[in-house]
């Protein structure tokens, strides 16, 4: 069998380079050029300030994402502990700057880029829980006690990130924790059982939200309320994205976003401004993209020999659909506005970092599928 | 081994599952942009339009006002502002400081920008000073590299040249108000102003002009991004009255001297009104440049209003100024003829009433001409008793009074000329025979304005034609002589020659109640009555004890009426004064009237004909290209 033989068979660097996924390279491709376009239009029409940093970024975090990629899947399960914690780490140092400087502070300041070690923390998170459901079998998962470890892996870091605060952050490690837990074969019961805890939670959440995050899920809940104030930016986003149509107004010619109705239109809410230019067939074709992008992860994982590539691969493909998601769901008025970017897309360089990181390890699992990680 | 393979498969089903939730949110999120862009899209592209395209009304220029000769009445002065836009200037207060060394700017003015300055958005021009002089403006451009964020703006401004003296007749522009905002969107533009009083208000619509509009992207904050349509504005018509500007002037100063009075100067052929003033007035260049609470109280208050244009509107007794409508109505119905006498006692009495003259001890005989040179009320009490007040209110009404002329200006009043039918319907009482007797002396019911009492006066003059006044040339309005001239009136002419030599009379003979206004030189010789309007019931106390009315306080002194015309031998102009309180016509009116005359034959405006408009520019002697700063 040709799988037993390269088992035996370390490949060398061409042969990796040759393996890469070169489909899902062009997929994330794309979605840049995406990124690129709408970015141009935000300028209104020119490279700087945004489009052709973008575009330097990414050509940057893609050679990081090839190197990542072809770095042997067992040194990242190996130092997959160290990771953890030195984004823990991290974590708990902006925290601490935090409350010696002035008002939430979620960044370090690299020089270079402004590192916002949440962003990481998602990656190592998924990394964590990877290879600790890597050993554990089915019985294992049915057992409470064996979860414990896990998690504290995904609470630690949440309380962390709740400190900052940061609701959207927590929410989303929440979630992709949830995803490998269910991934990794835990009971539905404990899913259950989280939901109507959650619920119970929900007033005492609430006790500990900050004004503006009340605001914001008031304001979600009718938007009508402040159509001037914090209901304002889903109701211009709106307006945007319906005036666009079916064939949008054009490049260059989407209204709402260049003359400023919309709030951050580089960031947060450059999606609104790709379908308001480029309509229904652009926005669609733009959910197709990801929607390929996150097949491509499934299928590196359910081609995986191994736990850890499973689930570190479908971690980070379910990590990245939740930003998607997170992101256009807000934009269209269905959740409230957090802000969270569009990944690729928006401009920003940790996003862009986390992103790349991510389809980096996705890449490893694959190029390293009969990679024996362990035993 | 086999739990392994078991864990794989609970792995690649719950995988799937996975999958399958991704895609179904990506096929959620599908949905809503398709719902948004489909479904709701027209809905959204509306408010989307809504969002970007402001229209922006341009305001077309006003129309000018010029008198007969074409000298301008209320003109478009050019307004220039000192303008800050904050964004412009990295130093507001900077700015402003630089600005105080180059041109006079206040404290107040300073702290005032500065003030606006944090509470607007920044590309919004703030006004530091406006009606900046020519000198200043140059100053400031010469040193405007100095002068981050500073712009001249040239804005417009109704301005009056005559100031006071054209108050009352054009009146004057201000703000609009809510309850008159309607259709035009011109109303709506913030610093629009239209017609209040007088001509402004009464050709309003045809000196606005039209509105351009300019459709102007805008983004989120209202600045404007770029022009996409534009569509300039008409300005609108000249105004051209028949007014001597000039003669305006010098009526208005002549008055001046009273408290309170009014006058009028017309044509008695054509009807045309050559001045038209009311006193006391005031400066309507204050209402274009913002009235300060202080001064408005201070006219409003003024017992003497100056806000009422009397000429048209103050409504007074005609007092002895009507005899000549008596006795033509005597002359006419033949009650008396030209010889017929009377002989004056000092008081007539009808029944147990005793009615008195204004002289004591009576005139003796008098006729009809003696009897309007002396102004013996006895002669025209006594046929009044005949006559009856229809036959005299025919007269009245023949001549011009009791009625409205549709003349240009609103504030036209119609005042009154009684009758039985009148008196039955006001007051459910039939009429008195006493009353004709006052009626006959111009008292009692009888009310007529300056306007009418000059068309009065016109008609007996211009050789017995219904004249009506008029006072704007052109096609604006209809109200001027019809073809083959105003309609002959049905009176006989030796009777209007009987009337014409009883006001010769009163000018220009010995004993005469104007004797003392006469001009000596026959070119300018004036003839005339005179009035003296009862305000209080003269008390049988008061007439014993001879208390003299410049004794009462102001309020309860008797008008002071003078009608009269010139040159004596050809009329042609003729006046009206009515000074309010003023004591006695032969004392007050009639050198009033007597100045007026021979300043209006001396200009003569009647051999002049009325200014044509030649060009259609509504701001003469000024670009058409705004002034670009």
């Amino acid at each position: 069998m040709s799988s037993s033989i390269s088992l035996k068979h370390e490949q060398s660097l061409l042969e990796r380079l040759a393996n890469l996924n070169w489909v899902l390279f062009l997929l994330i491709t794309a979605i840049a050029c995406v990124g690129f376009t709408a970015l141009y239009s935000a300028a209104g029409g020119s490279a700087s300030p945004w489009a052709a940093k973008h575009m330097t970024r990414f050509a940057v975090a893609a050679f990081g994402m090839i190197i990542i990629a072809i770095i042997d899947i067992k040194w990242w399960y190996r130092f997959t502990w160290p990771l953890y914690f030195l984004g823990f780490f991290l974590l708990l140092v902006v925290e601490i700057m935090g409350h010696v400087g002035m008002g939430a502070q979620r960044w370090i300041d690299l020089g270079f880029i402004k590192l916002q070690p949440s962003e990481l923390m998602k990656i190592v998170v998924v990394m964590a829980l990877a290879r600790y459901f890597h050993t554990a079998t089915l019985d294992d998962m049915r057992r409470i006690p064996y979860l414990v470890i896990p998690l504290l892996i995904v609470l630690a870091p949440v309380g962390l990130v709740l400190l900052q605060p940061d609701l959207g952050t927590s929410l989303m490690i929440i979630m992709a924790g949830a995803a490998m837990f269910f991934m990794a074969g835990a009971s539905i019961w404990l899913y259950i059982g989280g939901a109507v805890g959650v619920a119970a939670l929900i007033p005492v959440a609430w006790h500990f939200m900050r004004d503006y995050q009340k605001q914001r899920v008031l304001t979600f809940l009718d938007p009508e309320r402040d159509p001037l104030g914090a209901g304002y930016h889903i109701t211009q986003s709106k307006i945007a994205l319906g005036s666009g149509g079916v064939e949008g107004k054009g490049f260059l010619e989407g209204t709402q976003s260049r003359l400023n109705f919309l709030p951050e239109k580089q960031t947060d809410f450059i999606f609104t401004l790709w379908a308001e230019e480029f309509g229904l067939f652009g926005g669609g074709m733009l959910l197709i993209l990801f929607g390929l992008v996150f097949m491509y992860g499934l299928w590196i994982s359910v081609r995986g020999r191994q736990n850890y590539m499973r689930y570190l691969a479908l971690g980070l493909s379910v990590n990245f659909s939740l930003y998607v998601f997170i992101n256009i769901a807000m934009v269209m008025g269905l959740i409230p506005v957090v802000g969270a970017p569009l990944p690729l897309i928006s401009y920003g360089g940790t996003s862009m970092l986390a992103a790349m990181i991510g389809f980096g390890l996705m890449m490893s699992c694959s190029i390293h599928q009969h990679t024996k990680v362990s035993r | 081994m086999k739990k392994q393979q078991d864990h794989v498969k609970v792995f690649t089903r719950r995988a799937f599952v996975i999958g399958g939730i991704q895609c179904g949110i990506l096929g959620v999120l599908g949905g809503r942009l398709a719902w948004l862009q489909v479904a709701q899209g027209s809905r959204y592209k509306t408010l989307s339009e809504k969002n970007r395209i402001n229209l922006k009304v341009l305001a077309p220029e006003r129309g000018q006002i010029v008198d007969r000769f074409g000298v301008p009445l209320a003109v478009n002065a050019q307004n220039f502002r000192a303008l800050i836009v904050p964004e412009q200037t990295d130093d507001i207060e900077k700015s402003l400081r630089s600005l105080q060394e180059t041109i006079e700017i206040s404290e107040e003015d300073i702290q005032r920008v500065l003030k606006q300055a944090k509470k607007t958005a920044r590309f919004v021009p703030i006004e530091i000073r406006d009606d900046l002089e020519w000198e200043d403006v140059a100053k400031v451009e010469v040193n405007l590299p100095d002068l981050p964020g500073l712009n001249i703006d040239v804005g417009e401004r109704r301005s009056y040249p005559y100031g006071e003296a054209t108050a009352h007749l054009i009146g004057y522009v201000a703000a609009v108000d809510k309850s008159e905002i309607g259709k035009d969107p011109l109303l709506s533009l913030p610093g629009f102003k239209i017609g209040k009083t007088g001509i402004e208000k009464r050709f309003d619509l045809d000196m606005r002009g039209v509105a351009g509009r300019a459709d102007v992207e805008v983004n989120v904050v209202g600045r404007e991004v770029r022009e996409l349509r534009k569509q300039d504005s008409r300005h609108g018509k000249r105004v051209v009255l028949t007014i001597d500007g000039e003669l305006q002037r010098f009526t208005q100063s002549r008055l001046a001297e009273q408290k309170s009075a009014s006058a009028v100067i017309m044509d008695a052929h054509s009807g045309a009104v050559y001045a038209l003033a009311s006193h006391p007035s005031f400066d309507p260049n204050i209402f274009t440049s913002g009235i300060t609470a202080a001064q408005m109280l201070e006219l409003d208050s003024n017992p003497a209003k100056p806000f009422v244009n009397k000429a048209v509107s103050g409504q007074y007794p005609p007092a002895s100024t009507f005899k000549m409508i008596t006795l033509l109505a005597g002359l006419s119905e033949g009650v008396v003829t030209s010889k017929s006498t009377v002989y004056c006692k000092g008081h007539y009495t009808l029944g147990r009433d005793r009615f008195h003259c204004w002289k004591r001890g009576g005139h003796g005989w008098v006729d009809a001409r003696e009897a309007l040179q002396v102004s013996c009320d006895s002669y025209f009490y006594e046929m009044a008793a005949e006559l009856g007040i229809d036959n005299i209110a025919k007269y009245a009404h023949m001549m011009g009074l009791g009625e409205k002329y549709g003349f240009e200006l609103s504030e036209e009043r119609a005042g009154l000329v009684p009758d039985k039918n009148w008196k039955l319907g006001q007051f459910g009482e039939k009429w008195q025979p006493g009353e004709s007797i006052v009626a006959s002396i111009g008292q009692g019911y009888l009310q007529a304005t300056p306007l009418q009492l000059a068309v009065m006066t016109s008609r007996f003059v211009n050789g017995g034609y219904a004249v009506k006044p008029w006072i704007t040339g052109g096609d604006i309005w209809d109200n001027k002589p019809p073809e083959g001239g105003w309609p002959k009136m049905d009176v006989n002419k030796f009777h209007m020659s009987v009337v014409k030599d009883g006001m010769d009379r009163v000018v220009n003979t010995r004993n005469g109640t104007a004797y003392g206004s006469r001009v000596e030189d026959p070119q300018y010789s004036f003839s005339g009555k005179t009035g003296t309007g009862q305000v209080q019931r003269i008390t049988m106390q008061q007439r014993l004890s001879g208390v003299k009315n410049e004794e009462l306080e102001w309020k309860s002194r008797h008008h002071a009426l003078f009608v009269g015309y010139a040159p004596m031998n050809n009329p042609r102009y003729v006046c009206s004064v009515v000074v309010e309180h003023g004591i006695g016509g032969s004392r007050t009116a009639a050198p009033i009237a007597k100045d007026l005359l021979l300043e209006v034959q001396k200009r003569d405006p009647a051999k002049t004909p009325l200014y044509e408009p030649s060009d259609h520019v509504a701001g003469a002697g000024k670009q058409e290209e705004p002034t670009s700063l």
